[in-house]
């Protein structure tokens, strides 16, 4: 039986409705359970001394000033931490050509960025350890730096590490059609650079592990602040030389993560070692400073890029030149190359045409790693695609949003291909922008923009066409040879008194999981969410799965959530049907009443079914099945990635005078198929557009020359706060994926994706009555008078 | 050791309701202390240094940044954190009123953020939405991009208001 879902008032029809979050409620009364709230008996706490600068050959450490520290227990350099744990090499094997060295979990004998941990101090209390660690004395020989990244293979750059030959991580070129042809051919060729900051994550909860070994029963315990629990468990079953069953990894409330959250860092690495060493609970808690250093950053990319159309607005080629710079390692086990590939596969995503190039260049340095984080590549490809397709449209005379009508995959098109060889199983562009024209009244919107100019003030509109792509297959990490599950796994089990419990391998980060698997388990079985209590992240107990990364938990965790319920649901109503003497398939289960399926008639109430299943068994047939405990588990097959798509809009005022940009209103339609909790998919939407306009307007992290880290503290790096930001009107398209019978597909980094190059379309058609562009993000008012000519020094 | 560089300090006050009586390192954080020694986890730290205001807690009638003051500070103060704000019903309203319009993810924030907007409310007036932004500019979010916030901060005090004048 399938769940007739156009019919909003089918019984137990909790999918598509907003029902509150079953852990809400303990986190505004500051009841939620953190890494850091967790005390142990004996516990200790472990800090680190980080290598003050970018590059240097680690000579003598004098640890007995650190040693004397009030309640220091013992202190570990990076030789002591290599007997118990092995390092790891960041590649796959499908990016073909990525090369990184072994990274250990301090450093051995040389510091590769600022930040990186070379000492741990356990101490009885924080303040001691942190104390402690500020009086470590290393002897650092300094190496030749490398910062920047256009540089980074010229011949006279020296090479970070030597034994790979030079400083290329990974080049991937894509070429499809004839570029170099449709260019020569093309009626118009714009050309344009681009540059997005390297920001982070800043999680308001840093980076947070205590881990427990107890070498009685040969198992560690590591409650983690993470977004794959299963991926941790492997690695540190394999690094720390632990059989995987004996390694539990325990994931609780989590202050954020946005991708911070689902790498390997050394110093978490570390203090599992450490406890594994002292046979004692260790905790490492980051600080402010240490999230800056140590935390991945993202999205330092410079690009060159250029578009040809045609005389009808038609794109004919893209061209895509990217460089980025990740680091001195590429970060395990996902790698540092997945950003720069996805941009190759991300350019031009929306739109219908033939001729594509693109190349990405990656790039080793002296500056804190990157890696994966919200939205990974989508806002620096959609930053270079629309950003190109609005200086087409001004090019030639066209309206940008007719240009892209003319451009973008027609809505019966589907399925297709791209020219980046992405496969699009159903999108939606045509209807998203035809919704968010009208929800933005476009045309009057145009004629204020008109008014305003005449009174002497700069308004833009900016329009953003994205695709996200979501429910990885294993064709992300899997097919390179990574053990990060793709699968995910939901067990559901219906206890005596009739209420339900599910347990799944997708994990919670605030975004809502646990409220969508309830409404999913609850609409699956028949019972009200209220009655169903969810279970994530801990590996001894839920089912095998990858976790909660791109955007992947309600399509792929919640399909395995809705699939086990049916089965639990089929199980219920076999029993039922022996103890009424009924037809299985006569009845149904609503509201946690056994009912007559056609007429709605109450028959038996599910705790009356427990009581006679788990404590009067012997009163049912001899051979009914009674397994009120029901497994599934989903993958995708048909296609590597669920892809959405979407369009932002932004409405903006900049002041000329100070270059000051004033966001007044946004936009986004969205199609993430299935929309299960609309509230829920409306602030992951808005959440991640902030974090988008963050990238656009604010979020920067410096080095100098020397690869020093200039502004690690949240004074300095901004991030959008309550009173610039604008309010933000949300609207949803339906494709349902057909891969899976629920149909959802992930909505966690959409906003993200098309926000930045919103925000700069906007900006740029503001200012382009006074044939000033911007490109570099972010926009600050320093870039803004620079392009305008009112700063020149 | 003379009196003026004592390194331990004691401290007599009120924590939610509660007295309390502590010997406290002179260099110890009230965020701290009220996390470590008291076991009180609902206010968090994340910035150590005044900006964030996921610490922020009530200290004599005023919302202050538990990691801007020492403990040994708290000497005679009547301090009110997310717990016993909780325990009397004080907040209850916002509470609820975050939760139904989902004006928190993480939830890392949130503690912090309440008694921030409580601040504002307290005052009686309905604020406008601009207001309410700017006052809870001290406070960030990482998750929800603000509006569900504001949102449900401009309802309390709509609601608030309303029941003043029946």
């Amino acid at each position: 039986m399938t769940i007739p879902f156009s019919n909003p008032d089918r019984p137990n029809s909790y999918i598509g409705k907003t029902v509150p979050r079953p852990n809400a409620a303990k986190l505004v009364q500051g009841r939620g359970r953190y890494v850091d709230d967790i005390v142990l008996p004996r516990m200790l706490h472990v800090a680190f001394s980080r290598s003050p600068v970018a590059h240097a050959k680690i000579g003598e450490i004098d640890l007995d000033e650190a040693k004397a520290v009030k309640g220091v227990l013992r202190v570990f350099t990076g030789k002591d931490l290599t007997e118990v744990c092995t390092p790891w090499v960041a590649v796959l094997a499908h990016l073909k050509g990525l090369k990184s060295p072994p990274e250990h979990a301090l450093a051995v004998d040389r510091a590769c960025w600022v930040g990186e941990p070379v000492v741990a101090v356990v101490a009885t209390t924080r303040a001691a350890a942190e104390e402690a660690a500020s009086v470590v004395m290393v002897d650092y020989e300094d190496l030749p730096v490398v910062t920047e990244t256009m540089t980074a293979l010229d011949k006279d750059t020296p090479v970070i590490h030597p034994e790979l030959g030079d400083n290329l991580a990974f080049r991937r070129l894509h070429e499809e059609g004839d570029v170099d042809a449709a260019f020569e051919s093309a009626h118009k060729v714009v050309s344009a650079s681009f540059r997005t900051a390297r920001h982070t994550g800043v999680t308001l909860e840093p980076r947070s592990i205590l881990v427990d070994w107890n070498p009685a029963e040969g198992q560690m315990t590591a409650y983690h602040a993470t977004q794959a629990p299963h991926m941790m468990q492997t690695v540190l079953a394999k690094h720390l030389d632990i059989p995987e069953s004996r390694v539990r990894v325990i994931c609780g409330d989590v202050g954020g993560s946005y991708g911070i959250k689902v790498h390997v860092y050394p110093d978490e690495v570390a203090t599992a070692a450490i406890a594994k060493v002292m046979g004692r609970p260790v905790k490492f808690i980051a600080d402010r400073l240490e999230s800056y250093t140590t935390d991945i950053h993202a999205r330092d990319h410079e690009i060159e890029a250029r578009i040809a159309v045609d005389a009808d607005g038609k794109i004919l080629a893209m061209d895509v030149d990217d460089w980025t710079g990740i680091g001195p390692y590429s970060v395990y086990p996902r790698t540092s190359a997945i950003e720069g590939n996805q941009v190759v596969n991300l350019c031009g995503g929306p739109y219908d045409f033939a001729n594509y190039r693109a190349q990405t260049t990656v790039v080793f340095q002296n500056k804190t790693p990157t890696c994966q984080y919200r939205a990974v590549g989508h806002p620096i490809a959609v930053a270079i695609t629309e950003g190109l397709v609005d200086m087409a449209a001004a090019a030639i005379g066209m309206d940008p949003v007719e240009i892209r009508r003319r451009n973008m995959y027609a809505d019966d098109a589907y399925p297709v291909t791209s020219p980046a060889k992405m496969k699009f199983e159903g999108l939606s562009h045509h209807a998203s922008m035809d919704k968010l024209i009208e929800m933005m009244d476009y045309d009057s919107l145009r004629a204020d923009q008109a008014e305003a100019r005449k009174q002497g003030k700069y308004r833009g509109i900016g329009i953003a066409s994205f695709i996200e792509l979501t429910n990885p297959s294993p064709f992300m990490y899997g097919i390179g040879g990574a053990r990060i599950s793709a699968q995910d796994g939901c067990t559901v089990r219906m206890d005596p008194d009739g209420s339900v419990v599910a347990l799944s391998g997708v994990t919670e980060q605030g975004q809502g999981t646990e409220a969508m698997l309830s409404q999913v388990v609850a609409e699956g079985v028949g019972v009200k969410p209220s009655n169903v209590r969810v279970i994530t992240g801990d590996t001894q107990v839920t089912p095998y799965g990858g976790g909660t990364w791109a955007s992947r938990g309600a399509g792929i965790g919640g399909e395995a959530a809705l699939q086990a319920a049916r089965a639990l649901r089929d199980s219920i109503l076999e029993v039922a049907a022996a103890m009424l003497q009924a037809e299985a398939s006569k009845l149904d289960i609503r509201d946690g009443q056994v009912v007559d399926a056609d007429t709605g008639e109450e028959r038996m109430p599910l705790e009356e079914l427990g009581r006679i299943v788990y404590f009067r068994g012997d009163t049912l047939p001899k051979d009914l099945p009674r397994e009120l405990v029901q497994t599934r588990h989903f993958i995708t097959m048909e296609y590597p990635f669920a892809f959405t798509n979407g369009v932002q809009a932004s409405y903006l005022e900049v002041d000329t005078d100070t270059g000051v940009v004033t966001l007044l209103k946004h936009w986004c339609v969205e199609d993430c198929g299935r929309v299960i909790n609309p509230q829920l998919v409306d602030e992951q939407i808005r959440g991640g557009i902030v974090q988008g306009l963050g990238g656009a307007l604010y979020e920067e992290i410096h080095y100098d020359e020397d690869g020093q880290l200039l502004n690690g503290s949240m004074a300095d790096y901004l991030v959008p706060m309550a009173a610039e930001m604008p309010d933000m009107q949300v609207a949803h398209v339906e494709t349902p994926t057909k891969e899976s019978e629920l149909g959802a597909k992930g909505a966690g980094e959409a906003g993200t994706a098309g926000a930045p190059a919103a925000v700069m379309n906007a900006i740029n058609d503001a200012l382009r009555p006074l044939g000033a562009q911007v490109t570099e993000m972010p926009f600050t008012p320093e870039r803004i008078l620079r392009a305008l000519g009112k700063i020149d020094d | 050791m003379t009196e003026m560089f004592r390194d331990k300090i004691d401290v007599s006050l009120t924590v939610n309701g509660e007295p309390v009586e502590a010997r406290v390192p002179a260099g110890q954080h009230m965020i701290d202390f009220l996390r470590l020694e008291l076991g009180l986890t609902g206010a968090h730290v994340s910035c150590e240094h005044g900006v964030c205001g996921a610490c922020t807690i009530r200290v004599d009638g005023d919302a202050v940044r538990g990691c801007l003051m020492l403990a040994a500070q708290a000497d005679g103060a009547e301090v009110w954190t997310v717990e016993g704000l909780t325990d009397t019903n004080a907040i209850s309203d916002l509470q609820d009123a975050f939760v139904a319009r989902n004006a928190l993810q993480c939830g890392f924030c949130t503690p912090g953020m309440l008694v921030a907007a409580e601040e504002l409310l307290s005052k009686g007036d309905v604020p406008s939405r601009a207001e309410i932004r700017e006052h809870l500019s001290g406070n960030y979010c990482r998750c929800t991009g603000y509006e569900a916030i504001i949102d449900a901060v401009e309802s309390v005090a709509q609601g608030r208001a309303g029941k003043g004048k029946t």
